[in-house]
């Protein structure tokens, strides 16, 4: 797995590519959470993900609920249909916010 | 067409003390599908499972896993090919004294270092899957025949394994849960492309799920193919499995009752 953190001038991005499993999920975690306590809304962009596992899926969790109780926006762009059918499998696909593009992520800021 | 496979079994022989189980077994297991062993009770399923997953050491032959000879390998490969499979037992094996949430959670405390918090999310996710989050902190003792399956399936799964495997899903289950059950297991496939390994007698289980079927009776493999192969079959005894047939064993009836009675007669002593 490959990270990096991009600054918007209004939210964070984070870029995800490569596996997320058991030995990266950690770092996915500490990644998600550390930004999330600079108080910004975050998007993970899954664009170049080719496969995350159930360690990394419980971490994003973790950061949609972090994000919620402090109520900042936690998306999720760009998924994968094979990540979606993971998603899907758990019914998370309709508790998290999935986009397709960074502007819809944005309208959703501004609203 | 060529597709990748997973398991290779060649040659394989199976004995427990002098009592050959399993005689001369070849079969492959395709990767990312899913493969269905059938049998009558006793004809060796659960044996084969435990050979693949490398429990009960084979007398000869050669079982490669991903490309490795598993009955060659060492503790330590042994100890790593584990970390990929998983498994659910014919009867659940779960620890009695710990809870569900526990017993599900246990590969992950033994094998990795993950964080609390991912460790109870993984739990929880692996728990709705099966249709068991409500009942986590139950303790085995307290869960019914269907739900101790779904417990094990659970735990089956929470490392995410490549390979699984799954003896007797829906013995005994009534057809809804064994059907949620048969859904469950195409998911695994289709999401998580995981190749899967089923022990059954459900016929109606074995026709929804199985891409291959492999059927064993007589101490080896009666027939290895596709559901239309299985089906298309004339061998007496795949017949016989289809269709549930009792076997057809000519009964003496005098003597039947005597061996039954445990009464002998003088004529039977000689
Ligand atoms: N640990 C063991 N020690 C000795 N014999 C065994 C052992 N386990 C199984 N067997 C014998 O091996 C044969 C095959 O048993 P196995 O459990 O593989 O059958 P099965 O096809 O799984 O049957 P079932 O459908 O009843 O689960 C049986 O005759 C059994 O008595
Ligand atoms: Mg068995």
């Amino acid at each position: 797995m490959k990270h990096e953190l991009v600054n918007k001038p209004d939210f964070d991005v984070l870029v995800l590519s490569g596996d997320i499993d058991l030995h990266h999920s950690p770092t996915l975690r500490e990644r998600i959470l550390s930004s999330l306590k600079g108080g910004r809304p975050l998007l993970i962009d899954m664009q170049e993900v080719s496969y995350i596992d159930s360690s990394g899926i419980a971490s994003l969790v973790e950061g949609f609920q972090t994000a919620k109780s402090s109520n900042l926006h936690f998306g999720l762009l760009s998924i994968s249909s094979p990540t979606l059918q993971v998603l899907a499998i758990t019914r998370l696909d309709k508790i998290f916010s999935l986009y397709e593009t960074e502007d819809s992520f944005i309208e959703i800021l501004e609203l | 067409m060529t597709q990748e496979t997973a398991i290779e079994i060649r040659d394989l022989v199976v004995e427990y003390g002098n009592r050959r189980i399993l005689n001369s077994i070849d079969l492959d297991i395709p990767l990312g599908q899913i493969s269905v062993i059938m049998g009558g009770s006793g004809a060796g399923k659960s044996t084969l499972l435990r050979s693949m997953l490398g429990l009960k050491k084979p007398t000869s032959g050669a079982i490669r896993m991903l490309g490795t000879d598993i009955c060659t390998a060492s503790p330590g490969q042994l100890q790593e090919f584990r970390k990929q499979m998983g498994v659910a037992f014919q009867g659940g094996a779960l620890f009695t004294s710990m809870t569900v949430g526990e017993n599900i959670q246990l590969p992950l405390r033994q094998h990795t270092r993950l964080d609390e918090n991912t460790i109870q999310i993984m739990t929880r996710i692996k728990l709705d899957m099966v249709n068991m989050l409500p009942h986590e902190h139950l303790m085995p003792s307290e869960l019914s025949g269907g739900m101790t399956k779904r417990a094990a399936l659970a735990r089956a799964i929470i490392m995410d394994p490549k390979l699984l495997f799954f003896d007797e899903p829906s013995a005994g289950l009534d057809p809804i849960t064994s059907a949620e059950l048969d859904e469950l297991i195409i998911k695994l496939k289709q999401s998580m492309n995981m190749t899967i390994v089923v022990v059954t007698h459900e016929l109606e289980s074995v026709f929804k799920i199985a891409d291959r079927i492999a059927i064993l009776g007589d101490g080896g493999l009666i027939l290895a193919g596709t559901p239309e192969e299985i089906r298309a079959s004339d061998d007496p005894r795949v017949v016989g499995l289809l269709n549930r047939t009792p076997r057809q064993v000519n009964v003496d009836v005098d003597q039947h009752l005597r061996r039954l009675s445990g009464l002998q007669e003088a004529s039977d002593k000689k």
